[in-house]
């Protein structure tokens, strides 16, 4: 109800908004399904409204009506400035250098910003088969700067994933420079209990944590020794009125909060 | 003015296109999936098919529950915005005792293999699969040294499927077919492609294709055969025509998770149906008016010189 004050945010709602703050008005941003889709429509919604979102199934400066369920849904063709083939989303827009902010999640992240989205297990004999890379490789490889947005477990946050999909700063001890990769990689690890960003040497450093998070509790969640910064900010969190617009205006049917 | 007539029955386009052991692709990006073909496949008994799609999805995945795929070509296999595709993970996983082969890529890579198939060439490049695991996975992924510049990129090997089934909103008799909003890789994939199955939800005379020639993607002259098939691709969907139909998409995982229930929905939705027009009397009543796309039409443009 729109009088009724919003009781605290849940981990979804506080990294779809904290995502959002790094999105600036006038980006040029590569939209993924799920949470980046939310916060993508949530900046632009507030603070960014000429956010600029192209979606890989070939919608370019959508503005959807709706919470699209998938990035191929029809809201996102209607009143788009462009529809183009995924030839030229992949290849004009993404490989020619045009995306300024990419968006990605996965099953497994490094300490370097690696993502795994394949499989679990082996290769070729797989515990758990996931859905593969989709556009994630390419976006990782040539997006100008990477958000990462993952919730935390030993499970997740792992010391070496066991398949690299989409590759961050730091693969086998060759650096993105040394391998020549032309985007410049993950720059915000965004969890549910903080923020980490990445340093000089490419290695993730918590700079950040929510509300009554102790940096323990991160450690905790995490499978590799976590860098911690000298001085720890305290994460943003949605108001009100942001929440309200979340549940009752951009996800009311809670597909992803 | 000579025109030949493709029409056609999706059951005599399949039957005539489709054999054991054919590699295929049934397009779309979310859009224009035609599940009418892959239906029809299933009932069919089509076997040893390799299956080759960017994103194959929930008629994919019914293609490998009812037994017709052998190998499975593709970047990115999932429920969009829901979950796994069961049939496809039961398969894909190390206790299966049905492993299915799968040869994997990124959308960039596979699309990258239609490209250079589509234009003729044996392969093409593309400036990806640096450092990550994808090429190490996959031998097909090679790298070339750019004559020009010396810079090392990757390259895919040209993909010919042997049958493309594009759906799109009008053609006509001939083949010649017009498609609006998401446009995928169907160019792409039916140039790329031996044989081509061009499915309508409407036939409309040549001159309406001539009256807006920019909108067609696919010429008639590569085209084989031509089916109308209106609703042909529920639950995806056709822009102009219907919406996704996303509560079935969501209503799926709990369907496909179980062996049972799948077997049991293929038997009432797939085998229990002769055709299309069979499916859709099946659906509850009033989804497809719920579904029916609100109109939303375009400035008209003009050609004249």
């Amino acid at each position: 109800m729109a009088t009724e004050t919003q009781t605290g945010a849940s981990a979804s709602e506080r990294m779809a908004y904290r995502a959002s703050q790094e999105l600036h008005d006038g980006n040029v941003v590569f939209v993924g399904i799920g949470l980046p889709n939310l916060a993508c429509n949530l900046a632009r919604a507030t603070h960014a409204p000429g956010l600029f979102m192209i979606y890989e199934s070939g919608a370019v400066g959508a503005i959807p009506e709706r919470l699209p369920v998938s990035i191929g849904d029809p809201s996102l063709v209607t009143d788009s400035l462009a529809v183009v083939s995924q030839a030229d989303i992949f290849q004009c827009l993404l490989q020619r250098g045009h995306i300024e902010v990419g968006f990605l999640g996965g099953a497994q992240v490094d300490k370097w910003g690696n993502i795994n989205t394949t499989v679990i297990g082996d290769y070729a004999n797989p515990k758990v088969r996931l859905p593969g890379s989709g556009g994630a490789c390419e976006i990782a490889v040539h997006a100008r700067r990477l958000l990462i947005i993952m919730r935390m477990s030993k499970r997740t946050f792992v010391e070496r994933c066991d398949f690299v999909t989409s590759p961050g700063h730091r693969m086998n001890g060759k650096s993105r420079a040394e391998l020549g990769m032309p985007g410049g990689g993950p720059t915000c690890l965004i969890t549910d209990l903080g923020v980490m960003e990445f340093d000089a040497t490419g290695e993730a450093v918590l700079t950040e944590v929510y509300p009554g998070v102790t940096p323990e509790a991160v450690q905790a969640a995490c499978g590799w020794k976590l860098k911690v910064a000298d001085t720890l900010k305290t994460a943003s969190v949605p108001d009100d009125a942001t929440l309200r617009l979340l549940r009752e205006r951009l996800d009311p049917q809670r597909l992803y909060l | 003015m000579s025109t030949t007539n493709k029409l056609c029955s999706m059951k005599e386009a399949i039957s005539a296109s489709v054999k054991n052991g054919s590699s295929l692709v049934i397009d779309g990006f979310t859009h224009l999936i035609c599940f009418a073909a892959g239906h029809e496949i299933i009932r069919q008994g089509i076997k040893d098919l390799t299956a080759i799609r960017l994103t194959p999805d929930l008629v994919y995945d019914q293609l490998i529950e009812a037994g017709c795929v052998k190998k499975l070509v593709f970047s990115w296999a999932g429920n969009p915005g829901v979950g796994s595709l069961h049939a496809l993970r039961r398969r894909g996983e190390a206790n299966s005792p049905q492993r299915l082969e799968l040869d994997e890529y990124s959308h960039f890579g596979l699309l990258s293999r239609f490209l250079a198939a589509s234009a003729g060439l044996p392969f093409w490049p593309l400036n990806n699969y640096f450092g990550g695991d994808i090429a190490q996975a996959n031998p097909a992924i090679k790298t070339v040294q750019c004559p020009y510049t010396g810079q090392t990129l990757a390259t895919v090997p040209a993909l010919h499927p042997d049958v493309a089934i594009i759906h799109c909103q009008r053609a006509d008799v001939e083949g010649n077919a017009q498609v609006w909003g998401l446009l995928g890789s169907q160019k792409e994939v039916a140039f790329a492609a031996r044989k081509v199955i061009v499915v309508a939800e409407q036939i409309v005379p040549t001159e309406v294709i001539r009256r807006d020639p920019n909108r067609t993607v696919v010429p008639g002259i590569i085209v084989s055969h031509v089916v109308h098939e209106p609703w042909g691709c529920h639950p995806s969907f056709v822009q102009g025509f219907y919406d996704r139909d996303n509560d079935f998409y969501v209503k799926w995982e709990d369907i496909s998770r179980q062996p049972e229930t799948y077997q049991a929905y293929l038997q009432e939705f797939v085998y229990g149906v002769k055709d299309r027009q069979e499916y859709l009397k099946k659906l509850e009543s009033g989804l497809l008016d719920k579904l029916r796309a609100k109109p939303r039409m375009s400035e008209g443009v003009d050609y004249g010189y």
